[in-house]
């Protein structure tokens, strides 16, 4: 590990509301990394704790990038954990491909996707980043190891795991056929809640998700606009591609103030007709709308910000209705807020993903905005549901530990690959993830 | 229309940036460095990222012998023939005192190299009538600072030796374009400490692109630096001599 070059300095995931500082050193080159002596990251598009390391240090995963192999025969790419998601939906629609699945942002990386075991727009029908995995190559101890679905146990416990069984070098995963580079859009009003999840849980198109006007309450309450999609065949001319916005400073605390964010949600509402549309969207607009604004998170000012998100079954959208409610009648939600339908897809042990309902909303770093957190929280644990690591910077140990009922396998698994826990991250030590129970 | 790129110093950080880019729009790459490893490692990304043909050479920018092949190669190439050069060296100012004999070499990889070798290949360029060079020089080139005057030198006649080769390939059809970067946030400067201005491979790569399509002879990158070194030229010497920046 001489090669690494080390600085020490303060950073923090996509939230803001957490930060460590400490030595982080950032390869070029694979021949750099020879020993999983830290816990790794990607583009620390992770919310919370989980990139973080106060406890020693961490290494930047966002250089080793290359692409290893891509055939464009079967659609199998090879690629560094560092590739991020934008560039393989940027480079493979050209050979008629296109990631299985794809988060919300195309920052994540390869590397985070699979720890995350992130879900995109089409987890109804494709399932989880994971259940697209062929093979992965980690970095245990100074061994070099490629495990597939057959290492049963490791398998497991590395995709979702929160990157505690190795280093993520580098992964093989099956990409899906595209036949266009454009998506044809179907927007509807949904008037309320109960329409709302109607709609959802109708839908067949390929990607569906809502957005829910997280400030509207009593009959309006749940109102939002599904948006449904399907590829089409040909591309629009590139929405000027490299004049991407950034937020240059971090925002006053009142530019999300509640009157503000209603504002924006009425205007956002009616925007699409109430008849609804259909409309073409360049793809990456579709998949990642919010990586035109660079820096976005700023906008929730120098105390950053949490995202609470929980998937609860299918039977339970009763409680999901009442932690809606809670929400807006809080005054605390931001205009970021997304309701989706969940299949069953999930690849390993702490995977998000469970058949149901999932709704994600965004808050503004406050005592108040805690404190209904931590509600939040205890309905969903009530409910029979979970919270996504990935978002999470709140939660409690005993709660997490209800949550993911094949917890002890993954804990096992993980003793064994990092007996000393040097992958430990602050997310992992805040949940007690890897204390005896 | 084959468009080739001959890319010396391709592995770095900068370069490594600009092959992607060119790959992305699809031309041929002859990808020289150092270490053949990773410029195979590099090849294999860019065909991935749609380069129409990659072809990687060993290169050291200090034995002009390894200059061979490549110009052999690119004789060969039908279409339009570009040449990016990124080699350079900056070993730490303090380092260069303790030890002079590091100049030379400072001097080799920063200037002297790149230019034999685009002066070797200069008449085959002339020969076509088009294409692009694009030479990397510096910030530090516009003026002999405390801290790294020697590198700063060795740019300063890469910069002034990109003007007399823009100068004599113009007259043939063939662009020369100098650049001149400030901080940019690859393994070079990742311990340096906070740095002005700083700017991404990528967004390099960009305004090359830009620059390209527009002629322009001289791409300051970020364009803040235009303005700043402006300033910092202007600064006469008798105060300039006492600064520190």
């Amino acid at each position: 590990m001489t090669d690494l070059r080390w600085k020490t300095t303060p950073y923090a995931g996509w939230g803001r509301a957490l930060k460590a500082t400490g030595p982080l050193a950032r390869p070029d080159t694979r021949n750099e990394l020879t020993e999983a002596a830290f816990p790794a990251h990607g583009n620390r598009r992770s919310y919370g704790d989980a990139p973080l390391n106060s406890a020693g240090a961490a290494l930047d995963m966002s250089r080793l990038d290359r692409i290893i192999a891509f055939d464009t025969k079967t659609g199998v790419l090879e690629a560094e954990a560092g590739v991020t998601i934008s560039t393989l939906a940027r480079i493979c629609p050209a050979k008629g491909w296109l990631p299985a699945v794809m988060p919300g942002t195309g920052f994540a990386t390869i590397g985070g996707a699979i720890a995350m075991d992130v879900h995109g727009k089409n987890h109804h029908n494709k399932g989880s980043f994971g259940q697209h995995v062929k093979a992965i190559t980690l970095l245990q101890g100074s061994e070099t190891r490629t495990i597939t679905p057959k290492d049963k146990t490791l398998w497991q416990a590395t995709v979702g795991g929160l990157g505690q069984t190795g280093i993520i070098l580098s992964a093989r995963i099956q990409l899906s056929p595209c036949a266009g580079r454009q998506m044809r859009v179907t927007e509807t009003r949904a008037s309320d809640w109960a329409e709302h999840i109607a709609l959802l849980d109708a839908s067949d198109a390929t990607y569906c998700v809502g957005w829910i006007d997280a400030t509207a309450t009593g009959d309006a309450l749940g109102r939002g606009i599904v948006e449904e999609a399907e590829i089409a065949a040909g591309s629009l001319p590139p929405a000027q591609t490299p004049t991407s916005r950034a937020v240059p400073f971090n925002a006053p605390h009142f530019a999300l103030a509640a009157p503000i964010v209603r504002a924006f949600n009425q205007l956002y509402y009616h925007r699409v007709p109430e008849e609804g549309r259909t409309l073409l969207r360049p793809m990456q607009d579709f998949f990642f709308p919010l990586d035109r604004i660079h820096d976005w998170n700023r906008l929730y000012g120098r105390r950053g910000f949490h995202q609470f998100q929980c998937v609860v079954p299918p039977d339970q959208t009763d409680a999901l209705r009442a932690m809606a409610e809670a929400i807006a009648t809080s005054g605390l939600a931001s205009p970021l807020a997304v309701l989706k339908k969940m299949g069953k897809g999930r690849a390993g042990y702490l995977s998000f993903p469970m058949e149901g309902f999932t709704l994600a909303v965004d808050f503004p770093n406050r005592p108040a905005a805690v404190q209904l957190i931590a509600e939040l929280d205890r309905l969903t644990e009530a409910a029979g549901g979970r919270i996504y690591l990935a978002k999470d910077s709140l939660a409690s140990c005993s709660t997490v530990r209800a949550m993911y009922p094949d917890y002890a396998a993954w804990r096992d698994a993980v003793e064994k690959a990092d007996p000393d826990h040097r992958l430990a991250t602050d997310l992992i030590r805040r949940l007690g993830l890897r204390s005896p129970s | 229309m084959n468009n080739t790129w001959i890319i010396l110093g391709a592995t770095s950080g900068m370069a490594r940036a600009f092959a992607r880019q060119q790959a992305e729009a699809g031309d041929a790459l002859v990808l020289c460095a150092r270490n053949t490893e990773e410029a195979q490692d590099l090849a294999a990304d860019c065909s991935a990222r749609g380069a129409s043909e990659v072809a990687t050479f060993p290169i050291d920018i200090r034995d002009a012998a390894s200059f061979d092949p490549i110009l052999e190669d690119a004789r060969t190439r039908e279409g339009v023939i570009n040449v990016a050069v990124f080699v350079g060296s900056m070993p730490q100012q303090d380092a260069i005192d303790a030890n002079p004999t590091l100049i030379a070499g400072t001097v080799t990889d920063s200037f002297s190299g790149p230019a034999e070798f685009l002066t070797r290949i200069a008449p085959q360029l002339e020969a076509r009538g088009r294409g692009a060079v694009v030479g990397i020089s510096s910030v530090a080139g516009d003026r002999g600072r405390l801290g790294n005057y020697i590198y700063g030198a060795a740019k300063a006649g890469f910069t002034a030796y990109l003007s007399g080769l823009r100068n004599r390939l113009a007259r043939s059809g063939v662009h020369v374009m100098t650049v001149k970067p400030g901080p940019v946030d690859t393994p070079m400067t990742w311990n340096l400490g906070p740095q002005p201005f700083m700017s991404t491979p990528e967004a390099v790569a960009a305004d090359i692109a830009k620059g390209l399509r527009l002629g322009w002879n001289t791409l300051y990158t970020r364009r803040i630096w235009l303005l700043v070194m402006m300033v910092i030229r202007l600064i006469p010497e008798p105060i300039f001599k006492r600064l520190k920046i």
